[in-house]
């Protein structure tokens, strides 16, 4: 369970770049996580709350955007977005790669800000 | 949203820190000509065991080293160090993951010159290991027999960001009626191209092998300082 580590550095990023660009209060925060980031989505909401508790986060909104995992199939020669993490196949011709082009974001991507 | 909200563009990534303290690790680990081997499992797989045998094997021929990550106890650091080489254990308290920072505080003091391959055992643990990189060349995931041939579906991510599976406990597979072709191929499902490595650090069945892949290994990536 590394969930609250995680949400605890997501809070510090938020603040952090919130202050330095001259606003207090973040109403949301938006996050981009990849299937394949290791982090359980629903670990991660929960945690977020806890770790906004006492900080100028607190009330302020964890959304995420769920990447699914895209290999590149080498028979196709294209990105494919495979249908479950458990076969990495191109879900077309089914030839197995190892390639993953997306799928590891744990990435914040914006805040939203009271004006 | 509404009117008086606006959206600020960040793009950062949350475990950036880790990342470039991992990097750096690498890098300083190519210019030393050390190979970095990080071992994940769940508890019980059998990766004290697997690191015993392999630095009492490598070091007649090698300079081995040790750091060995542990929710609360030394007890594997104190096994280790019976084979004599240099081992220092990393008390990780409540977390349950070696971080890159982690590594890079436990290497102080070490003159990463004077080694050729450095071990990094993770705490027992399937999940959290996977989303953090130590600067590790190469990462091992274990499965011992005994955990059932499922293991790389129900744990696909941290297979998935692994380089080599090592499949530990083999002098048990008749036992348990352990079923080799279903686990193979269930780790080529999740991480197609996985070298995988079939052993017993209590025979040594199957120890030579992954020795020699460990030290081609480093010959390979580190073509200008590897004899």
């Amino acid at each position: 369970m590394h969930e609250l580590s995680i949400a605890v550095s997501i809070v510090e990023m938020a603040q952090e770049e919130a202050e330095s660009r001259g606003h207090a209060q973040v109403e949301a925060v938006h996050l981009r996580l990849g299937l394949l980031s290791g982090v359980v989505k629903q670990a991660l909401l929960s945690c977020y709350e806890m770790a906004c508790e006492a900080t100028p986060l607190e009330g302020s909104q964890l959304l995420i955007e769920e990447i699914p995992v895209e290999v590149f199939c080498p028979q196709c020669a294209v990105p494919r977005a495979i249908r479950s993490i458990q076969w990495f196949c191109c879900p077309e011709c089914g030839t197995s790669t190892p390639t993953v082009l997306r799928g590891k974001e744990l990435e914040v991507v914006a805040l939203e800000i009271k004006e | 949203m509404n009117a008086e909200t606006r959206l600020l563009e960040v793009r950062k990534n949350v475990l950036k820190q880790n990342d470039l303290i991992a990097r750096a690790l690498r890098q300083r680990f190519r210019e030393a000509g050390v190979l970095a081997v990080s071992l994940v499992s769940s508890p019980g797989s059998g990766k004290t065991a697997f690191l015993e045998k392999m630095l009492a094997m490598l070091r007649s021929r090698h300079r081995v080293a040790a750091l060995v990550g542990d929710l609360a106890t030394e007890n594997d650091a104190a096994r280790l160090a019976r084979s004599h080489a240099p081992v220092k254990q990393i008390i990780t308290g409540t977390i349950c993951h070696l971080e890159a920072a982690m590594v890079q505080n436990a290497l102080e003091g070490w003159d990463l010159n004077q080694l050729d391959f450095l071990f990094i055992e993770n705490v027992g643990n399937l999940v959290c290991p996977s989303s953090y990189d130590l600067g590790e060349d190469l990462r091992l995931v274990l499965l011992s027999v005994t955990e059932g041939e499922d293991k790389p579906l129900k744990y696909p991510t941290i297979f998935n960001s692994a380089d080599v599976a090592i499949i530990t406990k083999w002098d048990l597979a008749a036992a348990v009626e352990f079923d080799e072709a279903a686990v193979k191929s269930n780790i080529q499902a999740v991480r197609p191209g996985m070298e995988v490595f079939t052993l017993s650090a209590k025979t040594d069945e199957g120890i030579a092998e992954c020795i020699k892949f460990l030290e081609l290994w480093r010959k390979w990536s580190r073509p200008a300082i590897a004899i």
